[in-house]
């Protein structure tokens, strides 16, 4: 049976809707009728609660109180299952952090490749046990450091990667046989990618042992963080050329972390991060069916990414719902007959936008929140937020503390000596039902669409994410939902806190390397690759062995983008109104 | 009854970065207080904004920067609105600048920084407040 319940559910910010869940009505037993008449009546009599409704950091309304009636069809083989098994809710392996802490994955980058070069080496001396790499807009926008556009911009939000030789310098002296890379790069993730598959072949790594990821997920970027070059089409087809080709060339590598982080920093609800990022899976899946690859070729390679908010049920309530949905969605839409298929594993990051500039130290306890609840639902691999991060990329004292606090977490609070602490509980598991029967009416609506490639062209995603944003701005405002240090607790300081500054001479260096650069590959090999390229771009072969030969030959990043652009065209979102 | 005219203001996102969320949410909350508000999209340059300015006839430009751009690109868009003779239009930029970048801003040409964790409401206000040529009320 296909999913897709038809029930109506709350899903944007609407302070004061009641959830209509689809799920079976309470019903309340005579003990709990009885307490309510008898005992809660004459205590709100007495001493009336705070307010009058409560709701999640979403806007979903909780009750005062869960009891066995909102869990009344509720079954534990079928809901839950036993962690490893089918559906997955309580974790993907059997022992979870009993077995093996989550990998510690702080995102870094910032300056030149060898001030990132450094930061990387510094933070596995720290115990952090996977990289994870932040490339500047001119990289993520497919140009070189030296083109016009990137002025200002170089080396600001990440490091500048423009060539082979960028990446070299970049990975270093990093053992990457042994630790596995997480690249954050979307439009242009083939171009990067290989660059490291080439770099790291250079260093005598084989492409068989060597395991990461790179983030190539374009939906979302449409969706959300908009760093998009391409039309929809070519780019997803660049997103299929990379899953095929790296399910035959690099079997351990993750192709694709398909992305909720950048939606809910958009200012999606929980709800809105779960749905569109799992629908964006369903797109992935489908477009690399139709390429002709079989669903249990690729799929178990197939990574997610969430956000984790500083509400800490509702977040747990997402990524037991995330692993449920998945499983049911890889083995009854897509007929997956492997259980690795059916797998729902991902990464997490603290909520950038919770933090705050104001009362900076204030966001290393928002970050510990997030992580314990990251941990409580189960996540495979962690990032933590630094509390200078509402200003500026962390100082290295800055991510140290951060990493730290995923450190205590493991070591010290007990909370990974058993699985899924918090199943069972009638508050999570019935958020946790709600999560996924309201992610259901999403799927519904955006099939109803055709997918998620025409919904986004009809920008449909994205008005809903601005309609939830701009009603919880509001709710800020009404001093509804409270933000510690912003509209409460306000303090006349300072920042009080160093922050990092990356000048102008970054530009300047990676100019003058650029220059040398071209000056001393061999031109007349970049220029045939690039014209191959081209040609290969304008049929629909397989476009990762034309890009690794661009990248042998030392074309640069914007050379390749370039004669892209020039075949496929750029994107332009549907106008706001 | 005679109709006031309208502020009008031109919310622009200059350089690379995509993060939209802030400038429509202004944008919104402008419109929200009765302003025409003509948003340009992203990733627009120095010259597209400037000329955007003139040719919208805007009482006041908003600008929203994230990425650490900022002392490059908006002393560029103050000069390019002084020599086509705008340069009474409010500009006013929001995002994350630096405590220390804000009087290098000022004597750009910036009327007002909005750092992160400004309301909407301290926005609409300043806008309404200091715009030249429309009568307030």
């Amino acid at each position: 049976m296909p999913l897709g319940l038809s029930i109506e559910v709350s899903k944007g910010y609407k302070p004061g809707a009641e959830v209509e869940s689809g799920l079976p009505h309470r019903q309340p037993s005579s003990a709990e009728q009885r307490w309510e008449d008898e005992t809660l009546k004459p205590a709100l009599r007495e001493s009336p609660e705070r307010q009058e409704k409560f709701t999640t950091l979403s806007g979903v309304p909780i009750q005062r109180l869960y009891t066995p009636a909102d869990l009344a069809k509720f079954n534990y083989s079928q809901d839950l299952g036993d962690p490893g098994d089918y559906p997955y809710t309580r974790g993907i392996h059997p022992t979870m952090y009993r077995g093996r802490i989550w990998t510690m994955r702080q995102f870094s980058g910032f300056g030149t490749p060898e001030d990132t070069n450094q930061r990387l080496h510094y933070l596995l001396k720290q115990g952090q046990t996977g990289l994870s790499i932040a490339f500047d807009l001119p990289t993520l926008m497919g140009y070189d450091s030296d083109h016009p556009l990137a002025e200002g911009e170089v080396g600001k939000c990440g490091v500048a990667v423009s060539s082979l030789a960028d990446m070299e310098t970049l990975l270093g002296g990093l053992p990457l046989e042994r630790v596995t890379t997480s690249m954050t790069i979307n439009s242009p993730a083939a171009i990067i990618w290989a660059m490291y598959l080439v770099a790291a072949e250079k260093s005598g790594a084989d492409w068989k042992k060597i395991s990461g990821t790179t983030q190539n997920d374009i939906l979302k970027e449409y969706i959300a963080q908009k760093e998009y070059i391409f039309p929809p089409a070519p780019s997803m087809r660049l997103v299929v050329d990379t899953i095929t080709f790296g399910a035959r060339e690099v079997p351990r590598w993750n192709p694709i972390s398909i992305s909720g982080y950048h939606i809910r920093e958009a200012g999606s609800t929980a709800v809105q991060e779960l749905a569109f990022t799992l629908r964006d899976g369903i797109e992935y899946v489908e477009w690399v069916r139709r390429a002709g690859m079989e669903v249990d070729e690729f799929a178990p390679r197939l990574s997610f990414f969430f956000n984790a908010h500083s509400d800490l049920f509702e977040e747990v309530a997402k990524y037991r719902a995330a692993r449920r949905i998945w499983a049911r969605v890889m083995r009854e839409r897509f007929g997956a007959k492997n259980p690795r298929s059916w797998l729902c594993r991902f990464h997490t990051q603290t909520a950038g936008c919770s933090l705050t500039a104001q009362q900076p130290y204030n966001n290393v306890v928002r970050t510990t929140l997030q992580a314990l609840a990251a941990v409580l639902g189960g996540t495979q691999s962690l990032h933590t937020n630094s509390l200078d991060e509402a200003w500026a990329l962390p100082t290295e004292e800055a991510v140290t503390l951060a990493l730290r606090t995923q450190q205590v977490l493991a070591s010290e609070s007990g909370v990974t000596h058993t699985v899924d602490p918090l199943a069972g509980s009638y508050f999570v598991e019935r958020l946790t039902l709600e999560t996924e029967r309201a992610c259901y009416e999403y799927f519904q609506k955006i099939d109803s669409m055709g997918g998620m490639v025409p919904a986004l062209e009809r920008g449909y995603p994205q008005k809903e994410i601005h309609d939830a944003a701009y009603a919880y701005q509001q709710a800020v405002e009404r001093k509804e939902k409270i933000i510690v240090g912003v509209n409460d607790y306000v303090t006349e300081e300072k920042c009080p806190i160093e922050l990092l500054v990356i000048d102008e001479s970054v530009a300047r260096r990676q100019r003058e390397k650029l220059e040398q650069l071209r000056r001393k590959r061999d031109n007349a090999r970049v220029q045939a690759a690039l014209e191959s390229l081209g040609s290969a771009a304008s049929t629909h072969t397989n476009l990762m062995p034309y890009i690794l030969e661009c990248v042998r030959a030392y074309a640069t990043l914007g050379e390749m983008c370039d004669v892209l652009r020039g075949v496929f065209g750029t994107y332009e979102e549907p106008p706001f109104r | 009854m005679m109709t006031e005219p309208r502020i009008r203001v031109l919310v622009a996102k200059p350089g690379l970065d995509g993060h939209d969320r802030g400038a429509k949410i202004v944008a919104r909350a402008l419109r929200d207080a009765g302003m025409e508000v003509i948003y340009t999209g992203l990733r627009q340059t120095p010259e597209q904004i400037a000329s955007a300015a003139l040719q919208e006839d805007v009482d006041a430009i908003g600008i929203s920067i994230l990425s650490g751009a900022h002392n490059t690109i908006i002393p560029r868009i103050c000069e390019l609105l002084r020599s086509q003779g705008t340069e009474d239009v409010l500009l006013v930029v929001g995002g994350i600048i630096p405590d220390e970048d804000i009087a290098g801003l000022k004597q750009a040409g910036v009327a007002e920084v909005f750092q992160p964790g400004a309301s909407t409401q301290a926005i609409v206000e300043f806008v309404r407040k200091n715009v030249k040529g429309v009568p307030t009320g």
